[in-house]
């Protein structure tokens, strides 16, 4: 909210500058975002002027060219193009080194080669109005030439961009902010501008309101008034509306904007010779029925919304927008002045079913307070007469009356001090509290606190009103300390440091962390390959995504993975070796929570290990480089794994697996398929994983196993198995048939050659340790190990071992 | 005694020609031949030795004492000999064995990165796990209920708008409960963590949020965390303390913190939190300029605050937290925010762009 400084020091006025008075209401809880300057700058370069001479301009039919008297020795020279200029006007007048609205500095000038010194000011010029067809004429009384012109119009002033929490409905206006100020410095508050009320209770005889709906709306008062006199505004009243971000329209509008303004409530003026009946209706609309809005459009409501209507139908939308039939015109006369309170929710829910917010419906779904809208009353009332010479016609329709009547609440001192953890002593609650227009009685253990209406739904509990202490006695004062936590301590779970810890395994290997966007494109499930019916295209979706490439939660973490890959690779790097850790989102498509497991993925692409000045073209990835990394992680978490052949439609079919423990599919480890690299504009081979961390058992506790004393035995054995067996199916019987002595058995070269092994053959160069923990082997025991090794090789893989 | 003989005579002749050609020895091959010529089957001193017994009786002994001393003198000397030329030769050899050490290691092992936000969040909390906080983690996709209504947000409160929150297709009511939305902050699990476990509970829960929001200073998602510790006797006090404590942790031992009030649904007193800036002093850089960092104010936000509201309390009232027995403290901070406030990361997006030339600064 913008609050003009000028407007707010009318009501409260401290003895601080404005940077001193927006740091002290920022301190108590009215945070103050920005100080902006409104108007003009260079203020001793604007003065009142007095017109001596106006001559046509001698090469230009819309230039005068003025003599005018600004209070200097010599009266100034001035071009004007103003039609309405002549001889004998007091006039605004910005010298030369005056900074204009926009920030430019006005200078000397030759207009069609006649000198002006200066200019003879509009009103849009200052920015106190938006009018620009003649020069502002200012009234003649007393004015003398020279006089400084910030005297006589409100040309400059500090604006002060308020951020008002949702809480403070009551700062939405200048008077409420004005009782911050208060409050907060101890400047005297000067008595609201509705204390007199110019209005009289009692029937309204040309006039009538029915209420049918008082739950949606809690008080409706109008006023009705004659004689009305459409026109502009004075400058005064434009200017503050100008510096508060509102467009001036004409007086009967103005009243309504500038009353809004410094009490915080909306309110809408009718045309009463338009208000068909002269009679107006608020009652819930029915299901389907339609109105036009002052917008032009049509809109559908329901029964839970609220409209007002006359003899002839509905006229607005309650609260929200009024309909064009009724609206005030240039020719009107006789107004009516609606000043309501509505149910917020109501307001709220309406706005956002229609899609519909306006200034008024922003306020009212904040929820007013009754009270509001006769204080709103009395000040419009109050400028109709004085600005628009109309006459109030007697009474005042008001359904529905003021609001409940004011809680009392108990402010315990005890309570101050236990959840502030310092005492704020009670004579200091009490003035402050007062300040805030609270009323206070002493009771025995605090004090008896009666909440002001304009407060009554923020302030319900003790914590509230300790708030109010708390914020306005300095938030500054309290001490620092740390809880007494009773005993408890903090610690990561097995799961946390199972995280960090995998986490750390690949950035020990050479991978940077990535972190990804949860978000993706529905059409990733298409890039993948992923056949129609595959779980991962079934997407949590959003209902209002930023946009269509961000409109569903991903399911995998090779989309953003690949994405990574691909930014890094057009942007030169050659070598990508990337993992996230983090969730996806899995749905059954039914409308519960989807599941979120923890993955955690990698891709690889480029040079498997780094280059060096010794080796300057070291092998790319493949599957096993992917897979090294992938026992990187698994081997250091102590997760005992397994991988078995198995593809996924965006896997190369013949480098790929499922990665398995404790018997569960958890993974994927394998290569790209060429087509679903090549969608993210990767060439060359792109190797990676998927692990569901959360799907993997926390491995146990390490227990001690005895190490041998006794000398290892090793020997290198070549088998011949089939291809299709697989090495580690071969070291699984290999280890069985070793026994207990065996303790080792690791893969050191692979061999095929048709000749010599048989077509679909493989040779396994192996090297076997064996030891015991009572004794050093002898060759017979080695021996007797490899026979049976032998056998089992033969007998269940059909293999055989080839040389000894 | 050793008596004088002809042959010891010439003993020490042959010793002293051989100690004198130990010393010349210029390196362990040259020695080597010295000691086959004086030492070897067909050297002199061995024969000598050797032929001891042919001698009269009367020398016998003398030479054949004076022959051993001599042969272990000089056995001695050769060793000693030969122990400093194989030092020096070794020396020397190593000496023509230099490399370039400027040359990188080979091969380099890969160095990877945590991301910032990662090494962010870790970082803090250690820090709370320091403080005695534990860590929960809660889920991302969550319900209106949870997400808002729980945390004492009026049906009007604007957060709930499509305009700020991102729900779950398809059309949703966004006043139903049971809605499900991405969560727009991670105070959700406040409400999550009491169900589950009575007080005393100190938690911190850090993770993604997101909003409907893109430009320089938000994205989308977004991470946080949020922090509840409720007790019998938690203060507004605690809060600052535990908060000054964080700050100092992360941002350095000089640092101050500030309360400022303000509103937030769910805490009452609610605080907006401000650190002392690190890049000037009062607002002033050393060279005079007004500070870019916290535009001059002397302090920057890094976080929401305050004092639970005793609604949230009355949503799990039957696991144990009566507002009246009870109480606590709540705040959430966004972990790029600290992050780029202390890295002088200038744009936000940049953590999201993930590029290795960014990547491996940090971590």
């Amino acid at each position: 909210m913008r609050a003009p400084v000028e407007w707010l020091r009318e009501y409260a006025d401290p003895d601080l500058d404005t940077h001193a008075l927006a740091h002290r209401l920022t301190m108590t809880g009215t945070k103050v975002d920005a100080i902006l300057g409104h108007g003009v700058g260079a203020l001793e370069n604007f003065v009142v002027g007095r017109v001596l001479e106006a001559e046509q301009h001698p090469d230009a039919d819309r230039l005068s060219v003025c003599l005018v008297d600004i209070g200097d020795q010599m009266p100034s020279q001035i071009v004007c193009g103003a039609p309405n200029v002549a001889a004998g006007q007091i006039v605004a007048v910005a010298k030369p080194g005056a900074v204009m609205p926009n920030g430019t500095e006005l200078g000397k000038a030759k207009l069609r080669g006649v000198e002006s010194n200066g200019m003879i000011l509009a009103e849009d010029e200052v920015a106190i109005g938006t009018e620009h067809a003649g020069i502002m004429v200012l009234e003649q009384d007393g004015l003398v030439p020279g006089t400084p012109l910030e005297q006589v119009l409100p040309i400059a002033t500090d604006v002060l961009e308020l951020e008002i929490t949702p809480n403070r409905p009551d700062c939405l206006g200048i008077y409420g902010v004005a009782r911050e100020v208060h409050a907060a410095t101890g400047a005297p508050l000067a008595p609201a501008p509705w204390t007199d009320d110019p209005g009289t209770p009692g029937e309204v005889e040309l006039a009538a309101v029915q209420v049918d709906c008082p739950d949606l709306c809690p008080r409706f008062t109008a006023r009705v008034f004659e004689e009305v006199k459409i026109g502009p505004s004075p400058w005064w009243l434009k200017a503050r509306l100008m510096a508060a971000g509102q467009r001036p329209i004409s007086n009967v509008v103005d009243i309504t904007n500038y009353v809004m303004l410094l009490a915080g409530q909306p309110l809408h003026a009718f045309d009463l010779d338009r208000v068909a009946g002269a009679r107006l209706t608020v009652r819930r609309a029915r299901d389907g029925e339609q109105i036009e809005t002052l917008d032009g459009q049509v809109r559908t409501l329901d029964s839970d919304m609220v409209l007002i209507e006359d003899a002839e139908g509905p006229t607005s939308i309650a609260g929200i927008m009024g309909g064009a039939r009724s609206e005030v015109q240039p020719h009107t006369t006789r107004v009516l002045m609606e000043v309501a309170n509505w149910n917020g929710a109501n307001i709220h829910r309406t706005s956002l079913k229609l899609g519909l917010r306006s200034e008024a419906s922003g306020r009212f779904e904040k929820q007013l307070q009754p009270e509001q809208a006769m204080e709103a009353q009395a000040v419009a009332t109050r400028l109709m007469l004085e600005l628009t010479g109309a006459r109030l016609a007697p009474g005042t329709i008001d359904v529905g009356g003021p609001g409940p009547a004011p809680k009392t609440i108990r402010l315990r001192d005890a309570r101050v001090a236990s959840l502030l953890g310092a005492p704020i002593p009670r004579d200091r609650c009490r003035e402050i509290l007062n300040a805030l227009e609270f009323s206070t009685l002493d009771a025995d253990d605090g004090l008896d606190v009666t909440v002001p209406a304009f407060r009554r739904d923020d302030v319900t509990r003790e914590a509230d009103l300790i708030e109010e202490v708390a914020r306005l006695d300095g938030l500054e004062k309290l001490p620092a300390t740390l809880p007494s936590r009773h005993g408890a301590s903090g610690r990561l779970t097995a799961r946390q440091r199972l995280r960090r810890r995998a986490a750390d395994a690949l950035t020990a290997q050479g991978l940077h962390e990535i972190v990804g966007w949860s978000f993706t494109s529905p059409e990733v499930g298409d890039r993948l390959r992923l056949s129609a019916e595959h779980p991962l295209r079934r997407m949590v979706e959003l209902a209002n995504p930023l946009s269509s490439d961000l409109s569903v939660l991903r399911t995998t973490l090779l989309g953003s993975l690949l994405d990574v890959a691909s930014h890094n690779r057009a942007r030169g790097a050659s070598t990508l070796r990337l993992f996230e850790a983090g969730a996806v989102y899995l749905t059954d498509g039914e409308e519960r929570l989807p599941r979120e497991p923890y993955h955690v993925g990698a891709v690889l692409s480029g040079a498997a290990l780094a280059p060096s000045w010794r080796d300057g073209a070291p092998p790319t990835v493949d599957f096993f480089a992917a897979k090294g990394v992938l026992a990187g992680v698994l081997d250091t978490l102590r997760i005992p794994w397994t991988v078995t052949r198995a593809t996924e439609s965006f896997l190369h079919p013949g480098r790929s697996a499922r990665i398995e423990a404790a018997g569960e599919p958890v993974g994927w480890v394998g290569e790209i398929h060429p087509l679903v690299a090549a969608e993210w504009d990767l060439r060359d081979t792109v190797a990676g994983f998927e692990l569901d961390l959360d799907a993997v058992l926390e491995p146990p506790t390490p227990l001690y196993r005895e190490v041998s004393g006794f000398p290892d035995v090793r020997e290198d054995l070549a088998v011949v198995v089939s291809e299709n067996v697989g090495a580690a199916q071969a070291i699984e019987v290999i280890r069985t048939a070793g026994g207990p002595l065996l303790r080792d058995a690791e893969v050191f070269d692979v061999y095929r050659d048709p000749e010599k092994l048989g077509e679909g053959n493989v040779s396994l160069a192996l090297r076997l340790t064996y030891s015991a923990l009572d004794r050093t082997l002898t060759d017979e025991d080695v021996a007797e190990r490899r026979d049976a090794i032998a056998n089992a090789l033969q007998e269940q893989l059909g293999g055989r071992i080839r040389a000894a | 005694m050793t008596t004088e003989t002809p042959t010891t005579d010439r003993i020490e002749q042959i010793s002293a020609d051989a100690h004198q050609a130990i010393q010349a020895a210029a390196d362990t091959q040259a020695l080597e031949q010295i000691r086959v010529q004086y030492l070897g089957r067909k050297a002199e001193l061995p024969n000598l030795l050797r032929s001891v017994a042919e001698l009269p009786a009367s020398e016998r002994a003398a030479t054949g004492k004076a022959a051993n001393e001599a042969r272990k003198a000089l056995e001695a000397a050769i060793e000693t000999r030969a122990n400093q030329l194989a030092a020096a030769e070794l020396e020397q050899r190593l000496e023509r064995d230099r490399v370039d050490v400027t040359l990188p290691g080979a091969p380099v092992a890969l160095t990877g990165r945590l991301h910032l936000i990662t090494q962010t969040r870790r970082e803090i909390e250690d820090v709370f796990i320091g403080l005695g906080f534990n860590i929960a983690e809660g889920l991302e996709v969550e319900t209106v209920y949870y997400n808002f209504d729980a945390l004492n947000h009026t049906a009007t409160h604007p957060a709930r708008l499509m305009t700020d929150t991102f729900y779950v297709a398809p059309a949703p009511d966004i006043l139903a409960p049971d809605t499900r939305l991405l969560r727009t902050h991670t105070s959700p699990m406040q409400v999550r963590a009491m169900e589950r476990q009575p007080p005393p509970l100190y938690i911190i829960v850090p993770g993604r949020t997101y909003r409907p929001d893109n430009d320089a200073t938000h994205t989308p998602q977004f991470h946080q965390i949020e922090g509840l510790a409720v007790d019998t006797d938690i203060t507004l006090a605690d809060l600052q303390g535990t908060l000054l404590t964080v700050a100092r942790a992360i941002f350095g031992d000089e640092r101050e913190v500030r309360l400022r009030p303000h509103f937030f649904p769910f805490t009452e007193p609610s605080v907006e939190v401000d650190v002392s800036c690190f890049n000037c002093t009062d607002g002033f850089t050393a060279d005079g300029q007004r500070c870019p960092l916290c535009k001059g104010e002397g302090w920057i936000e890094i976080l929401g605050a305050g004092i639970v509201d005793p609604n949230v309390f009355e949503y799990v009232r039957e696991h144990g937290y009566d507002p009246e027995q009870i109480q606590g403290f709540a705040f959430g901070m966004g972990i790029e925010r600290i992050a780029m406030l202390k890295h002088g990361v200038p744009d936000l997006r940049m953590l999201y762009d993930n590029d290795v030339r960014f990547l491996e600064q940090f971590g």
